[in-house]
């Protein structure tokens, strides 16, 4: 049982990154635009011209 | 005269000689619009940042302070195909967006804890059976404690001051019960730790704020969704005014640009956008977007005018004035102010709600502790027991049982094109029983129309629309319009108060008054067929032709009051116009209760009667004029062309043309009061069932966290049903 002494500050400690990383995302506008974002993963980056109409 | 577009009040300096505006743009409705538009900004020789938000339907532009002016972009969003106006967040959405991001914050950390906690639980609660060793469990709960303690006192801290709030005022709102339930929770289960017990209930009282949370935020992102629309929609209406910037120098500025003591022109054809007093100039205005009177009233020097009157004929010259010296805005404030204290008093279902639930609770509570001392239990014992009660009974579902179903319905209205304003509307609408209209921009729409367009030769109106285009008088505009004519006639002349004239094809053409044209006897004829229209004629070579213009009714006005009145609501109306205009209009639409020449405090008067014979009242107007009779109706809705004071009185807000907004709304909201009533039942009645498991003693952590959970998704799944009405009305 002394692999808790590991295993709980590192469960925490992951957990804690994850907050954080959520703060930080929520912070620098990341769910400001949920429909443009979900757009903008499957742009392209530089198109060399104007994408076909569909 | 030469007038300019000055933009500057929109832009900001974001220090290093960067530049920044918001604006709103219409039409953006997909990925391949955000990188056209992306793409097209940024090939801007100094634009630094151009970043479309499709959510909002919004550009951010950053650029190096220099050449560039606010108004090429526009232009050149406009060359792309994309109407775009700057836009400044109105106070009301930016506090919005500040809440939004505040619960998402608190859901962060709430649902980070749950995590962490539930991570600790689980070996607890299947341990007991196990090898786990009672200093582990200690250990921990602990842990628990340490993560659950801070978590709770940020997260909960929506919850803990709404209920201050409604403590304080000697009120019971549904954050009381749940404030009382995770302070308990967490209370004893400290104190259970430091006595080495078996059970605690952080995991509880920590999944109960995440989920009250996330039904928080969904309800709060609907509301700031409707706001930013909202914002868009004025924003997109670019109100402008043309100020003196000099003695004979004007300049075209933005309606927030605008100050007390100012002067501007008003030409005619233009809206005005500012509160007033006529200093220079003759000329007739419209004022039936104040007080829905359609005849033209004289203006001169020293007439009050308001923001939303059409200038017709001369041009004039307006010192602004602050909002409320006007004579008529006084009145109208002093009534509105009135009825808003008296419209406040209306209570919330769901806080009715736990004003019975909440007493009933903690009575059962202290029954069971009560009951387990006399029954010979210790202290201890009872005391741990009716805090299990407490939290079983706990009103998770109770919490989400309405802001669930109002999200989904409000999702609902969107699509239909109504914008909700007020967070308790829903409820208030579907209680309506009797609706009152407004006439004039309600009933009929604000702007003129011909109304015997398809009488007349397409070849004939294509030329009189050409015509037309030389003239900024709104009857003129009104047959461009019907005409969809795009290239004026070259050469036409326009002969003040009397109409336009020019050659086609060598022939004379004119387009306006009858006698402008030589068609007297024709308009003398055609009057008595339609008394309320304006009548322009127009004439080439010999031949003559009559347009009539007036307002048109709503196109399915008609349908619309047949479908309220399938659904057993009694509509009137109530108007500030003459007596044969709201006689026609409610002969149109087989109308039987009406008045006409209604002044604000009668209308307030009428729906007060109405009141006290308890029908529950909806006001449907657009005036300036009903802005007190808005607030004053039990629940109201304004078109979005409607006057600024009224759309911000209105409960509800619907867009376009249409009616229809008005029955979907209501049938929408009859559904969604529908499900929060089903949903506060399916509540109750899971809190029946545990109650008496509670009561007994025998709830472990294990199963509050299972009821929770249970009766937390049962009722955001029935809330789903929010989205659809039965065709028809439910």
């Amino acid at each position: 049982m002394e692999v808790l002494v590991i295993l709980v500050p590192l469960a925490l400690g992951l957990g804690l990154v994850g907050l954080l990383g959520f703060l930080w995302s929520l912070k620098s506008g990341q769910y400001d635009d949920l429909e443009g974002a979900a757009w903008r993963a499957i742009a392209d980056d530089e198109p060399a011209r104007e994408p076909p109409l569909d | 005269m030469q007038a300019t577009r000055d933009f500057s009040h929109y832009v900001r300096d974001i220090g290093s000689g960067v530049r920044h505006i918001d604006l709103a743009v219409e039409g953006v409705s997909c990925a391949g619009c955000m990188s056209k538009i992306e793409r097209g900004l940024s090939a801007m020789p100094d634009v630094t940042l151009a970043r479309v938000n499709l959510t909002d339907r919004r550009v951010v532009l950053e650029w190096k302070q220099g050449t560039l002016d606010p108004v090429s972009f526009i232009d050149r969003l406009a060359e792309l195909g994309y109407k775009a106006y700057p836009f400044e967040t109105a106070g009301a959405e930016a506090a919005e967006a500040k809440q939004s991001r505040f619960l998402l914050r608190c859901l962060g950390v709430a649902a980070f804890a749950t995590m962490n906690v539930m991570m600790l639980s689980i070996p607890v609660w299947s341990g007991h059976a196990g090898d786990m060793i009672p200093e582990q469990r200690d250990f921990f709960h602990w842990l628990s404690a340490l993560i659950a303690l801070p978590a709770a006192a940020y997260a909960g801290q929506p919850f803990f001051r709404s209920a201050f709030a409604a403590l304080r005022t000697r009120n019971v709102n549904m954050d009381v019960p749940i404030s009382i339930g995770v302070m308990l929770a967490l209370g004893m289960s400290v104190v259970e730790t430091l006595n080495h017990a078996e059970h605690t209930y952080f995991d509880a009282a920590i999944m109960l704020l995440t989920f009250l949370l996330v039904g928080r935020y969904l309800d709060q992102s609907m509301r700031l969704k409707t706001r930013a629309v909202a914002g868009n929609l004025a924003a997109l209406k670019a109100e402008t005014a043309t100020k003196f910037i000099g003695a004979d120098e004007i300049s075209e500025v933005p309606v927030e640009a605008i100050k007390t003591g100012d002067i501007v022109l008003l030409r005619p054809g233009e809206r005005c956008a500012v509160d007033g007093t006529v200093i220079e100039g003759r000329s007739e205005i419209d004022q039936s977007l104040i007080t829905g009177e359609t005849l033209y009233a004289a203006a001169g020097h020293g007439t009050a005018i308001y923001a939303g009157s059409l200038n017709i004929s001369g041009t004039l010259r307006v010192r602004v004035s602050a909002a409320s010296e006007g004579t008529l805005l006084a009145e109208i404030t002093r009534l509105l102010d009135n009825a808003l204290q008296a419209r406040s008093r209306y209570v919330r279902l769901a806080d009715r709600a736990s004003r019975l639930y909440a007493p009933v609770v903690h009575a059962t509570a202290l029954l069971t502790m009560l009951g387990w001392v006399l029954a010979g239990a210790s202290w201890h014992d009872a005391i741990v027991t009716a805090v299990a009660v407490l939290i079983i009974t706990c009103p998770c579902a109770l919490g989400l049982a309405i802001p669930t179903v109002q999200t989904v319905a409000a999702g609902a209205m969107f699509r239909a094109g109504v914008l909700l304003n007020s967070g308790d509307s829903i409820e208030r609408l579907a209680g309506v029983d009797h609706v009152i209209f407004d006439k004039t921009g309600t009933l009929t729409l604000p702007d003129l129309e011909v109304m015997n367009a398809a009488d007349i030769p397409e070849d004939i109106l294509r030329l009189a629309g050409r015509l037309a285009l030389a003239s900024h008088h709104p009857i003129a505009a009104a047959v461009a319009r019907a005409s969809n004519a795009s290239s004026p006639l070259a050469g036409a002349v326009e002969e003040p108060g009397q109409g336009v004239r020019g050659l086609f094809d060598g022939v004379e053409v004119r387009l306006g008054r009858p006698s402008f044209c030589g068609a007297e006897q024709l308009a003398h004829d055609s009057l008595s067929l339609d008394q309320e229209a304006s009548m322009v004629a127009f004439s080439m070579g010999e031949a003559r032709y009559l347009f009539a213009v007036r307002q048109a009714l709503r196109p399915d006005a008609g349908a619309m009051i047949s479908a309220l009145s399938k659904r057993h609501i009694a509509v009137e109306i109530l108007s500030g116009d003459r007596e044969p205009a709201v006689r026609a209009a409610a002969s149109a639409l087989g109308i039987s209760e009406w008045r006409a020449g209604v002044t604000p405090a009668d209308k307030i008067a009428r729906i007060e009667d109405l009141k006290s014979r308890s029908f529950k009242v909806m006001m449907v107007g657009d005036g300036l004029n009903d802005a007190p009779s808005l607030a004053a109706a039990h629940v109201s809705m304004s078109p979005i062309s409607a006057a600024h004071l009224s759309q911000a009185t209105a409960d509800l807000v619907f867009l376009g043309k249409p009616l229809a907004p008005v029955v979907a709304a209501i049938d929408f909201s009859r559904k969604a009061l529908h499900l929060m009533r089903q949903n506060l039942w399916l509540a109750v009645g899971y809190n029946l069932l545990a109650v008496p498991i509670a009561i007994s003693g025998v709830v472990t952590p294990l199963i509050a966290a299972a009821a929770m959970s249970g009766s937390s998704l049962l009722v955001m799944l029935n809330a789903l049903r929010a989205r659809r009405v039965a065709p028809g009305g439910a």
